[in-house]
């Protein structure tokens, strides 16, 4: 479970984040949606430590991450995986090695085992036939495939997304929705999925917190969401002309 | 103002380069690929930079001594100076500031720009150490090696060309870089690469370390170390020659 209690941020004046209130459960896929620029990545970053938050707090399973020093936030960090945006895999290394790298780091497997459980990790988001090719020769959908088996080889408590449908097909968008939502479940871990994407939020939000401005404006369950009096939540779900169309079939047939 | 921004920022940079690596084993294979990325990989610009330099400053050094009062052998004795107390330590490090100084800031800069610094440092490594570490090691301990094959390829091109244009005999050449040879020379050259190799992957991966934006940025840091360490350089050859030959 993570709580974020009234964080602030702002970048040489500019207010990003105002008094931001989320309760990230555990077990379950937690979204935060937002237009562009609504300021879900910068949340996200503050949350991890990678922005120093102007105010507020972050806590941990009652551990408060801004005010540990290094080294404990270091262990906390061991039990964060995250995926980012164009998954950010190690160039250098192959796909074997990418996932195998954090073993490496942080614990003291025979590289047998390291390989063993990096096989393990690819088979669980079905790539069996990549181990031995590098970032810039496979797809962008195997490239985040191959971050989220680097974000759980170390059996995380926290999975972290940022954006994982960006730049996808809609059928790998799915795809990688599922093994998300799968593993939040399996693992039993606190997920946190930032996207625009409405398909997703319709599969797999669990607890959805729409931010607006760099306000929380809405939280509620996904079967709320087509339902809610917010304007600007409205506005962002029924953006497309095939969402209006959908909201007036729903209006026409009274759900 | 701006100036004490960077050098506070690059001092606080080193003191986490510098501080307890995660793992030692990651580290040590980290520095023998460098010095093969850093070291091996400048062996060959190395090689004929050197031959070609040493070639040109004894034929200029013949050209100025066409003296009946000065002996031949000061062609050897003025080329040995030139190459063993300047042209070696501080231009070939010049030289390998291009050529490393820009491979190390953009290959940090485009793992900054792509998030891979990010992924590490969530992982819960230390980015800077895991990174910087083993370049600035892996430089200070290889580039004392790169700087004495090119004093010698620099004698050897020296010879070749006294002897090709009938400048110097190669007794005389031979003569000359034995005549009044003073072994701290090369200490004194040997130091200055040290220094130089710490300011030429330091400077260039501090450039690196915070670049901001995309490829254009990446771009406009890999010129910045390159300038950046250079005027270092240059700045510190004259501080170390103040302080070690006078």
């Amino acid at each position: 479970m993570i709580e974020v209690k009234n964080i602030c941020k702002s970048f040489n004046g500019k207010t990003v984040l105002k008094d931001i209130n989320i309760l990230f459960e555990k077990g379950k896929t937690n979204l935060i949606i937002g237009e562009s620029g609504s300021g879900k990545t910068v949340l996200m970053k503050t949350m991890v430590g990678l922005f120093t938050a102007d105010s507020g707090e972050v806590i941990y399973e009652g551990k408060n991450f801004n005010k540990l020093d290094f080294e404990d936030r270091k262990d906390i960090r061991k039990e964060i995986g995250m995926l980012f945006q164009g998954g950010a895999l190690f160039d250098s290394l192959t796909v074997e090695e990418n996932v195998m790298f954090p073993l490496s780091m942080f614990t003291n497997m025979t590289l047998a085992e390291q390989r063993d459980r990096a096989d393990f990790c690819l088979t669980r988001v079905n790539l069996q036939t990549a181990h031995k090719l590098y970032p810039a020769e496979i797809s962008g959908g195997m490239k985040k495939r191959v971050a989220i088996a680097r974000a759980i080889s170390m059996n995380p408590k926290y999975l972290f997304c940022d954006e994982p449908n960006s730049g996808l097909d809609p059928k790998t968008s799915i795809l990688i929705d599922n093994l998300i939502s799968e593993l939040t479940t399996e693992l039993n871990i606190t997920t946190i999925v930032i996207t625009h994407d409405m398909n997703s939020v319709m599969e797999i939000g669990d607890n959805i917190s729409f931010l607006y401005k760099g306000e929380i404006n809405w939280q509620g369950h996904r079967n709320e969401v087509m339902r809610t009096n917010s304007v600007e939540l409205n506005n962002f779900v029924y953006a497309s002309e095939f969402m209006k169309k959908l909201k007036q079939s729903l209006t026409h047939y009274g759900d | 103002m701006k100036w004490f921004f960077h050098i506070g920022r690059y001092y606080i940079m080193m003191s986490r380069v510098f501080s307890k690596p995660e793992k030692w084993s990651i580290y040590r294979k980290q520095f023998v690929k460098e010095i093969d990325n850093l070291g091996l990989g400048s062996l060959g610009i190395v090689v004929i930079i050197s031959i070609f330099m040493g070639a040109v400053i004894t034929i200029q050094s013949a050209f100025g001594f066409e003296s009946p009062w000065i002996p031949l052998y000061a062609v050897g004795v003025a080329s040995r100076d030139s190459i063993v107390l300047e042209f070696s330590p501080t231009i070939v490090s010049l030289i390998l500031a291009g050529k490393v100084g820009s491979s190390i800031a953009s290959e940090i800069g485009t793992m900054r720009v792509t998030e891979q610094i990010d992924a590490l440092e969530i992982m819960g490594i230390n980015s800077k150490a895991y990174l910087i570490l083993p370049k600035i090691a892996a430089a200070v301990f290889i580039n004392p090696f790169l700087i004495v094959i090119s004093m010698f390829l620099a004698l050897l091109g020296g010879l070749t060309a006294g002897l090709m244009t009938g400048a110097v005999t190669s007794y005389e050449f031979i003569y000359g870089i034995q005549y009044d040879f003073r072994p701290f020379n090369v200490t004194y050259a040997l130091i200055k690469t040290l220094f130089f190799a710490f300011i030429i992957t330091s400077v260039s991966a501090y450039h690196g370390y915070y670049t901001q934006g995309g490829a254009l940025e990446v771009g406009k840091s890999s010129t910045n170390a390159v300038v950046y360490s250079s005027i270092v350089i240059l700045l510190f050859n004259f501080i170390l020659t103040q302080i070690l030959l006078s």
